[in-house]
């Protein structure tokens, strides 16, 4: 109860702050935490980043294996991206079957994945309609501090554009080859607090929240996919906005992520 | 999207500029909406829009179930929504898949936005969408039976809920795709406005457009929704027109 009640005092105060342009770690309403991706974390996996914002971390492992390509689909690979809210992340979160919040944090971040064309999929294709690569990529979130949105995305970015073909392994060539990545779809969120819309929401900002949109943007200036949640509602000129300042953030972010 | 391996990309613009179904780019598909079709439910909606079939029904408030999600100051609202396995070409398997579940989701605080839910502290407003056939956009479709259901159900709202998914079609924005456009369109937006407040409380997009493509599809989904706000208001007088001893509505006297 008490949790409750200082959760509810924070979240006034927030808003309040929000309302002469000020946020509770003194940063402007558009400004992100620092950003910052390390490679090559989990030395398994086939390519692995370790993506942080603020103090937001996640981990993204991406395997590959030789598997059988989708019925409908039999030229093609397969590219499958999961997202899990451990419980060693945040007090939040519980064991168990995944909530709704971590098949959203998943669906968001493979949507934008798959929308860019990040991965070209007939480029997976090994024997058509019998053998293909399948790609899997699993991010874990390690530490919850708000925006895990950005974060899972960021890693499973970073984690794909240093991901290496195992051809050995599977005995399809001599050599392992890098893995092709076409795109580089970055995730932007911001929240509503008030009339303000701000960039990188954190842990206590995004429980105070009327609203949270993503954006996600390629390097080539589209908007590819996007999302809003949480109770709360945005205007189409706050949309528009939105979408701009995601491609001024995405920019930096996608160096970020490319290494 | 979501279209490797198929063999060819049908057109799906005449020269005209008309669309496979004879539609021009801004036009919808016809819609029906009949408030109040079951019997059990506090309240209930059907929509055919297209070649979409959509019921809905509210429960609710009522008691909470599982009582551990009770929130002391106000209702939450549980959303349900769910494929029929026959609803689809290819047999779907029961039960919500990641899909739903995220739909869902967005469906349930797309209304949280809108319900008065501090009038009924401690209940759950619950709402089922059950998609029987479907051609694309049934999101939206089962949002706007939702959003009358709820209307049905007597549940206090700052506004019904109009929604449409917004596409690309060979380069062009189009509005309320359907089955093959959206296999083979470029982007899809669904979104859901608050008319009174001009606001979006649904709104996802996948796909690829440009700011300028953004800002017009925007701009289309919200004529699309203010003329599905229209019908839906009018299925909500029609079910409660007073009806006079032959059965024929008229005005209360």
């Amino acid at each position: 109860m008490s949790d409750e009640v200082t959760a509810e005092i924070l979240t006034t105060h927030i808003l309040d702050l929000a309302k002469s342009g000020k946020r509770l770690d003194g940063r402007g309403m558009d400004e992100y935490r620092e950003v910052k991706v390390e490679f090559g974390f989990a030395g398994n996996a086939d390519g692995s980043a370790l993506a942080s914002i603020g103090k937001t971390k996640a981990l993204c492992g991406v395997k590959l294996e030789v598997g059988k390509p989708f019925p409908d689909t039999p030229n093609a690979g397969v590219l499958t991206t999961n997202a899990e809210l451990i419980p060693l992340s945040s007090p939040l979160f519980e064991p168990g079957p995944p909530h709704p919040r971590a098949i959203e944090v998943s669906r968001v971040v493979d949507r934008s994945i798959r929308a860019a064309e990040t991965i070209d999929l007939a480029k997976l294709s090994i024997t058509p309609g019998e053998k293909s690569w399948v790609c899997y990529v699993d991010v874990h979130v390690l530490d919850h501090s708000g925006n895990i949105i950005d974060t899972a995305q960021l890693a499973a970015l970073g984690a794909l554009t240093h991901t290496t073909v195992p051809n050995k392994r599977f005995g399809i060539a001599e050599s392992d080859a890098p893995f092709e990545v076409h795109h580089f779809p970055v995730e932007c969120t911001f929240v509503r607090l008030g009339d303000a819309i701000v960039a990188d929401p954190a842990f206590d900002e995004e429980r105070a929240a009327q609203g949270r949109i993503t954006v996600a943007t390629d390097e080539a200036g589209n908007v590819v996919a996007m999302q809003k949640g949480l109770i709360g509602a945005f205007s189409p000129d706050d949309v528009k906005d939105v979408a701009e300042r995601a491609f001024r953030h995405g920019d930096r972010m996608r160096a970020v992520a490319r290494g | 999207m979501g279209n490797i391996g198929a063999k060819e990309v049908p057109r799906l613009l005449t020269p005209e500029g008309l669309r496979i179904d004879g539609r021009r780019l801004d036009e919808l598909r016809p819609l029906t909406i009949t408030a109040g079709p079951l019997h059990a439910a506090d309240g209930s909606a059907f929509v055919e829009w297209g070649m979409n079939k959509v019921m809905a029904a509210v429960y609710g408030p009522r008691e909470v179930h599982p009582r551990h999600l009770q929130e002391n100051n106000k209702a939450i609202v549980q959303c349900r929504y769910n494929m029929a396995a026959f609803s689809v070409d290819e047999r779907k398997r029961p039960g919500l898949d990641r899909r739903s579940q995220e739909i869902s989701k967005v469906i349930a605080e797309a209304f949280e936005s809108v319900i008065f839910a501090e009038e009924y502290p401690r209940t759950s407003i619950d709402v089922y969408i059950e998609v029987l056939q479907a051609n694309a956009g049934t999101r939206c479709a089962g949002l706007v039976a939702a959003s009358v259901a709820l209307a049905d159900a007597g549940i206090p709202m700052v506004d019904l809920v109009p929604a449409v998914a917004v596409g690309k079609i060979e380069g062009k924005i189009a509005l309320d795709l359907k089955k093959e456009e959206d296999n083979f369109g470029e982007a899809d937006l669904p979104m859901a406005l608050v008319p009174q407040s001009g606001r979006l409380v649904l709104l996802q997009m996948e796909g690829h457009m440009t700011r300028d493509e953004l800002g017009q599809a925007l701009d289309l989904g919200v004529v699309g929704c203010r003329r599905i706000y229209e019908v839906m208001k009018q299925a909500l007088r029609d079910r409660y027109a007073v009806k006079d001893a032959d059965g024929a509505s008229g005005s209360a006297a």
